[in-house]
């Protein structure tokens, strides 16, 4: 099973992407096909513009669908928005996961040396990711 | 922070833009944070709801307690007052008699303003003294919110 994550800033500039999950010794068909999560990732953010004004949960559940993709969409309170590609039924494993991930990225925020809408190379939060996503998902 | 800001700024206004930008950097990561800590972490989507959760959760987040006052301009619609009797950035500084003009609560209406600008409620934050009776430092800050955020008040309703 793989994942896509990508944390989109509030000028919808990505801050942060990361493929969880994908084998090691993947195909060259998949590899093809990675692009294709940016596309989805991106025709979503409209949907949830949309949404976020109807409802103040951060955890907007599922937003998009592409064919068997489906988006979750989390949008933290300074409007920085989460986004998860997956392939199975969205459940609590995906929310715990963004949720944490929002944790975690308030305590790259914190950070005097990071600005917000700054991409974030930090190893140690892509360690922490990858550590949350092996944990829920 | 004031010396450091005012040994590199020509005259008063330049000086609370300074202080006004020292707020909004802290105002960006306080909204993150102080919304995590909250009970049920949540966007706030009206006008009002933003304001009163300036007025009591992020006022007693940073200082301890709650604003004194949040009203609402008797002249325009989107106008908003929030006043503190005795704000704590201004309580130790003694302002020189040449730049009585001066007001540190610039400080505060920075972090008023990136705390509205990032839940989407772009305004502009302006910072007062309004000395009362007993209360010299009194400050309000005066939030006028943009047009688009009070269209969009309208639709939501």
């Amino acid at each position: 099973m793989s994942y896509y994550f990508v944390i989109v800033g509030t000028k919808d500039n990505p801050v942060y992407e990361a493929e969880l999950g994908v084998p090691v010794g993947r195909s060259d068909a998949q590899l093809g096909k990675r692009h294709l999560n940016q596309f989805v990732a991106h025709s979503s953010l409209d949907v949830i513009e949309e949404m976020m004004w109807s409802t103040n949960a951060l955890y907007l559940k599922t937003v998009d669908r592409y064919n068997d993709k489906t988006v979750s969409g989390y949008v933290t309170p300074s409007n920085v928005k989460l986004l998860l590609i997956h392939e199975n039924k969205a459940d609590d494993g995906v929310k715990n996961f963004l949720t944490e991930c929002h944790e975690l990225y308030i305590k790259v925020l914190l950070s005097p040396f990071y600005e917000p809408n700054m991409p974030i190379r930090s190893v140690a939060f892509d360690n922490k990711i990858r550590m949350a996503a092996r944990r829920y998902l | 922070m004031l010396q450091y800001a005012q040994n590199r700024v020509h005259g008063i206004q330049d000086l609370e833009r300074k202080l006004n930008e020292f707020g909004y950097r802290v105002g960006i990561r306080a909204l993150e944070l102080i919304m995590w800590r909250e009970k049920n972490v949540r966007r706030e989507t009206r006008v009002i709801n933003m304001l009163y959760f300036i007025n009591s959760t992020v006022w007693k987040a940073l200082f301890g307690r709650v604003a004194d006052s949040l009203e609402r301009s008797t002249e325009n619609e989107d106008e908003y007052m929030i006043s503190d009797n005795e704000p704590a950035v201004g309580k130790y500084i003694s302002v020189p008699r040449e730049l009585s003009q001066l007001n540190c609560g610039a400080f505060l209406a920075g972090i008023v303003e990136a705390v509205l600008d990032g839940c989407q409620f772009p305004s502009r934050v302006t910072a007062h003294s309004v000395p009362i009776e007993g209360y010299p430092l009194r400050t309000t800050i005066l939030v006028k919110f943009d047009r688009e955020v009070m269209e969009r008040e309208e639709r939501l309703k």
